[in-house]
């Protein structure tokens, strides 16, 4: 743990509470907690959840090599997608964990796309056309969300009010950002993308932890069959399956 | 050097729709037929695990590796044209059953009108209803002349639905199966509608309604409903696909043969005739030649134009001039629209890809364009296919696309919205067209097809159009809020509409005006076929999928025909 979180407070909460030493064993930290509500707690829309630190030592990465870019990447995505009274937000759902994964899989190295050369700016129709894998775009946007940190407030990203980094997020989202190789909004737009999928994709991918995600959404994930339910008036609440674990 | 392998009856390319129907019928026939597919083997066992949205949907786990092969774009003759580097805007089939695996299945007949389009529309509005820069065409078929074969397909894909739309082409027989249920979801739209005066029915679909065993002996499944069906396969083996019917009818005579991991670079062209292809086993890393008495494209309608583009098969058409009839009218669809946002929860994620209703008021020629600058419409329908969370996060116009408010509001809507849409009918002009490029290669060192495509002013106002109709049926639909689609500018290859592609290898009467005569029979070599979407001088106001299944029928036939006595069909 290199990094010192910014408050203890939803740590402390959780301590007391005792209700974290288990969770944490058992892994499931999130989905017991939320489950039972426990981190209703006032300040849980600014809390960005960077005292999460345990659980990244628990769980490494496979993409990321420093807790540092992995906890910039962590907040950038809570501000997508916060922790609000409807259910967890993007860290609690483990959201970076699926994206450092996704990182260093075929996803990351855009195995799959159309790669060669010569590369041009072209159009805005004409769609993504630059010269470097997600992986690379990741890497340097989380570097330079960092490095606007720096500039505007003199402090990491990590380390800023929730505020400051929807500022910022904002400027990338604006394209007020100079990146190499590729435009801050495209980055952003990755960024927002994977956080939604990372959020809702199955959980064996490492994200929509417990499928908390689903939870919220109202979404039974993996159905068998709705045919007998299909033509009923009332919606439907189902229990929500994955494909594979948790 | 290239090895050569002994001649057969039959050389197909591509294993999709077409290729599978081709195959099924020549090799009933007693021909001797190879079907090369440059993907690999797959079928309903391997899609056990297929419910999983972020591999199949989000990533595109059944369809084109774009790293091999993929197209360049533009969207005029001024721009530089650039590789489409991701699959977005239109979704390619690879593997066995092309598309036809990961289709949705709604499946339609187009209007006798759209395949004598110039003769109606010319007597109805007189010959300058559209501007010479619009390059509508007859097909050289009949609605009547193709109704038995559109027959033989819904049979053989056990077609679900009713006929009860007062508009379309006549039927000579009712559908093989009755429609699929209609939900609450779908009853808003049909109340709606009919109280808008119009005339809704149950659309057509190849998720089949119940149990069905086809006339070649194929067994077909029911639709079990599940949300999980465009963009996967089908894990009941309910959704009629070219790998449930006509590959293994094929495969049932012992005169087909498919190979896989073959890649088809090369037609082989002398004199009038093609002596069969070249393709290159993509997994040893050989190369062959396969000779055959014909040989087939079926490879969708980018790879059937850039094999031809590559071949020096066909005059490739000049915008400058207006000669050459390779790569003309190419053409896309569009798609208008209205979402509504309602305050009851609706079980949204639950559906069948073809699970939905329509109308055809606005279709066709159904309605007046006396006074309207654009022919042609649109079906408008509510389909109910299953919400899945990635993709579907609603938010009102106005509201931020992230962040708290973002999130309230898309997982609100979630269970709350409903769009109604129509395929918007897309008509060919002289400045849209596909062609060779000349800077980009794909793996194999082969030049990328180029497309050069807008839309036009014909799309705009028919987009425009049918955006308000659509808005009224929401309203009527009893949504709190309703909003109709953004009026169209350029077309963007970025974000899903369809993969309804058209044109390139037209079909028409005469060698003047397209590339292969009605039997899909190429006019400058009689032992080549050309078979797919690419055949459709224009566009219609549906999937296309019904329509090129009946021309591959007839094309069928054609092929056994041209084996026993050869040259020109017409
Ligand atoms: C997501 C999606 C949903 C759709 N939903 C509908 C729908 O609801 N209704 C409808 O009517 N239509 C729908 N369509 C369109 C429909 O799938 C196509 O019209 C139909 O499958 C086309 O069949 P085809 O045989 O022409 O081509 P394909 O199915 O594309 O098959 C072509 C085959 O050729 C192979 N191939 C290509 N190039 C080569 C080469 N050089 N060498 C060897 N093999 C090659 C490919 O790998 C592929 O398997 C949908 C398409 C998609 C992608
Ligand atoms: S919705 Fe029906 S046809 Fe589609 S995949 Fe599910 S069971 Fe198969």
């Amino acid at each position: 743990m290199t990094e010192k979180p910014k408050n203890y407070s939803r740590r402390d909460f959780l301590k007391t509470t005792g209700i974290a030493t288990g969770a944490l064993i058992g892994g499931g930290l999130i989905g017991g907690l939320v489950g039972l509500n426990a981190n209703k707690t006032d300040q849980n829309v600014a809390d960005t959840g960077n005292t999460h630190h345990e659980m990244a030592t628990n769980q490494g990465f496979q993409f990321f090599q420093t807790q540092r870019e992995f906890d910039v990447l962590s907040n950038a995505t809570e501000r997508i997608l916060p922790k609000d009274d409807l259910g967890p937000g993007a860290i609690d759902l483990g959201v970076a964990y699926f994206i450092d994964r996704q990182l260093a899989a075929q996803y990351g190295s855009n195995t799959k796309e159309y790669m060669h050369g010569p590369f041009a700016v072209g159009a805005k129709t004409q769609g993504y056309q630059s010269r470097l894998t997600r992986a690379s775009i990741f890497r340097q946007g989380i570097a330079k969300l960092e490095d606007e940190a720096n500039n505007r407030f003199d402090k990491g990203f990590s380390d800023l009010e929730a505020e400051q980094m929807d500022e910022i997020l904002t400027a990338f989202q604006n394209d007020e950002i100079a990146m190499t190789g590729v435009t801050s909004a495209f980055f952003f737009r990755l960024l927002r993308t994977a956080t939604l999928e990372g959020a809702y994709a199955d959980p064996m991918y490492g994200g929509n932890r417990n499928m908390e995600g689903w939870k919220m959404k109202e979404f039974p994930g993996h159905q068998m069959a709705y045919i007998d339910v299909i033509e009923k008036d009332k919606f439907q609440k189902i229990e929500p399956k994955s494909l594979g674990g948790m | 050097m290239a090895t050569s392998l002994p001649k057969v009856d039959v050389v197909i390319v591509g294993l999709g729709w077409t290729g599978g129907i081709i195959a099924a019928e020549c090799a009933k026939a007693g021909l001797k037929v190879i079907g090369l597919e440059r993907g690999r083997k797959r079928g309903t066992e391997d899609y056990q695990k297929i419910h999983d949205e972020y591999r199949y949907a989000v990533r595109y786990e059944l369809m084109q590796d774009l790293a091999k092969e993929t197209i360049t774009i533009r969207n005029n003759r001024k721009m530089p044209a650039l590789p489409m580097r991701q699959l977005s805007s239109f979704l390619l089939g690879e593997g066995l059953g092309g598309s036809g695996t990961h289709w949705n299945g709604h499946t339609w007949r187009f209007y006798p009108y759209d395949f004598q389009i110039k003769t109606m529309t010319d007597a109805k509005y007189g010959p300058n209803k559209l501007s010479s820069d619009y390059l509508i065409q007859d097909w050289g078929v009949t609605y009547d002349e193709l109704e038995p074969y559109f027959y033989k397909y819904d049979q053989t894909a056990g077609i679900s639905g009713e006929d009860k739309n007062p508009f379309w082409g006549k039927r000579a027989q009712d559908f093989p199966t009755p429609p699929m249920k209609k939900t609450p979801i779908l009853k808003k739209f049909e109340g709606a509608t009919k109280s808008l005066g119009y005339s809704p029915f149950m659309l057509p679909s190849a998720n089949l309604s119940e149990a069905y065993t086809n006339p070649d002996g194929e067994f077909i499944n029911a639709c079990q409903y599940c949300g999980f069906c465009e963009r996967f396969g089908c894990e009941y083996g309910a959704k009629t696909s070219p790998e449930i019917t006509v590959i293994p009818t094929a495969m049932k005579t012992g005169k087909f043969e498919a190979r896989f991991h073959a890649n088809v670079l090369e037609v082989i062209k002398s004199g009038n005739k093609v002596t069969g292809v070249k393709y290159l086993d993509t997994e040893s890393g050989e190369e062959f030649i396969q000779e055959a008495e014909v040989v087939v494209l079926a490879s969708y309608v980018m790879n059937n134009a850039k094999l031809l583009m590559v071949s020096n098969i066909g005059e490739q058409y000049d915008p400058e001039t207006g000669k050459g009839t390779l790569g003309k009218n190419y053409c896309y669809q569009i798609l208008p629209g209205a979402t509504g946002y309602f305050e009851d929860q609706m079980n949204t994620f639950m559906g069948a890809g073809a699970l939905g209703m329509s109308i055809d008021d606005y279709n066709a020629d159904n309605f007046d364009h006396s006074d309207l600058d654009f022919i042609h419409g649109g079906s408008i329908s509510i389909t109910q296919t299953g919400f899945r969370p990635i993709e579907t996060n609603p938010i009102q116009r106005g509201t931020p696309t992230w962040g708290a408010e973002f999130k309230k509001n898309s997982i609100y809507n979630y269970t709350r919205t409903l769009s109604v849409g129509a395929q918007g009918a897309s008509m060919p002009h002289k400045e849209n067209y596909l062609s060779l490029d000349s800077k980009y290669k794909d793996a194999y060192g082969v030049p990328l097809l180029q497309m050069t495509y807008n839309f036009t002013d014909q799309d705009r106002a028919l987009h425009k159009y049918i955006t308000e109709i659509s808005t009224n049926i929401m309203k009527e639909m009893g949504a709190k809020t309703v909003e109709g689609k953004d009026v169209i500018t350029d077309y963007d290859i970025v974000g899903y509409q369809t993969t309804h592609n058209t044109g390139g290898t037209i079909m028409g009467a005469s060698p003047e005006n397209s590339v292969v005569n009605p039997f899909l029979q190429h006019w400058d070599a009689e032992n080549l076929f050309v078979v797919g979407a690419g055949n459709f001088p224009h566009n219609g106001g549906y999937n296309p999928t019904g329509t090129v299944a009946a021309l591959a029928y007839k094309s069928a036939e054609g092929i056994i025909k041209y084996s026993k006595s050869g040259g020109s069909l017409v």
